[in-house]
């Protein structure tokens, strides 16, 4: 499995070799456009702050009172019985609800255990790997004016069950428990 | 919900310190987890502008629209009941390449646009047709090219290498698009053997 961590580190350049090419083969003004989308991501960073703000105090002062011990020696024997790292919960019941929630505990995760330990990298592939249903559900139906889902809330919770399953797999096959 | 949830842990976590006797790390957590996040954006700004930057250029190239043509084929069969032409589809493909490409601002405007014209397809009635619950579930399981943040907090909290996750969050959310496509074929074909 060595091999898919070369691929990972050679995926960027590689990307980015074929944005930069293509837009030069097109006549694209590269360096301005580059600068005119990178305004955009400024705003969106600052625009995530009062979100990590609010989700990260709540996270920080659960965990510093005890009650995620608590909450974790609770619910571990069951979890681990079916091969779910205890640590791991929190992210996977947020992650369907808020996207900015579950990055902030991603990124409490990432502090706690580090980038490179199992929960680091577990932590890491599910924020990446699956989306917030409920936000998703209620954004684009709600938008348009459906009242009534039909299977869509079934199928999207399913299909994150399935993203979450699949993410343990891969880092484990991929990484190790370690 | 999320008002609830994140009431919860703050007023939670106060119970328990009065009962713990953490009153002190509780008081310090507030003021460390606010520095936190702060540090966090800052440090999320590097990436963002930088990939934001590059899929301007992807954009303005129409290198987008080439991989959305690339994927037409394949969406089609995912929605059998939208006209190869119809403006539904481009939305449709518009708003996958999107998401792929970690632009989550620009695919959710696209992703309404596909849903008004399902909508429009579908009569304008209230409910939901096969290929919006299709389209919801596809959405939901998002697969991610690069994901972006998660490399800059990786970065961020100094990992020996931060994109090592790159492939394996791509292999973890082609396998939950599959299982999202599947579990809707499954309803699909339950609700039309019920009639």
């Amino acid at each position: 499995m060595e091999f898919l961590s070369q691929i990972s580190l050679g995926f960027i350049p590689v990307l980015i070799g074929i944005i930069l090419l293509y837009g030069t083969f097109k006549q694209v003004p590269t360096y301005e456009s580059f600068v005119e989308g990178g305004k955009e991501g400024i705003k969106i960073a600052f625009s995530i702050i009062p979100f990590l703000v609010g989700m990260l105090v709540a996270i920080t002062v659960f965990r510093a009172s005890g009650a995620l011990e608590a909450l974790m020696n609770w619910i571990r024997p069951v979890m681990e019985a079916i091969g779910v790292p205890a640590e791991i919960v929190p992210l996977i019941l947020i992650r369907p609800i808020s996207g900015t929630a579950a990055l902030g505990m991603t990124s409490d995760l990432i502090a706690v255990y580090g980038p490179d330990s199992f929960i680091g990298r577990l932590a890491s592939v599910l924020q990446g790997s699956t989306d917030t249903t409920f936000y998703v559900l209620t954004v684009y139906f709600g938008a348009v004016g459906i009242k009534k889902m039909g299977d869509a809330l079934k199928v999207g919770l399913l299909a994150d069950v399935v993203g979450i399953i699949a993410a343990i797999v891969v880092v484990l096959l991929v990484f190790g428990a370690k | 919900m999320v008002n609830y949830i994140w009431v919860f842990m703050t007023i939670v976590g106060f119970i328990f310190a009065m009962i713990n006797g953490t009153m002190a790390e509780v008081n310090k957590a507030i003021f460390d987890g606010a520095k936190e996040a702060v540090t966090l954006c800052i440090g999320l700004i590097s990436i963002l502008v930088f990939w934001l930057g590059m899929m301007r250029i992807a954009q303005e190239s129409g290198l987008l629209e080439v991989l959305s043509k690339l994927f037409r084929p394949l969406v089609r069969k995912l929605f059998p009941d939208v006209p190869t032409n119809h403006p539904a589809m481009g939305y449709i493909l518009s708003n996958m390449i999107a998401n792929m490409f970690g632009l989550g601002n620009a695919a959710t405007p696209l992703g309404i646009k596909a849903m008004e014209e399902l909508k429009l397809l579908n009569g304008g009635k209230n409910s939901a047709s096969r290929s919006m619950v299709t389209f919801l579930a596809i959405n939901t399981a998002s697969i991610t090219i690069i994901p972006t943040t998660v490399i800059a907090i990786r970065m961020n909290y100094n990992s020996a290498s931060p994109t090592e996750i790159v492939v394996p969050t791509l292999i973890a959310t082609i396998i939950s698009m599959l299982g999202a496509v599947m579990i809707d074929r499954y309803f699909y074909n339950r609700r039309s053997r019920k009639g």
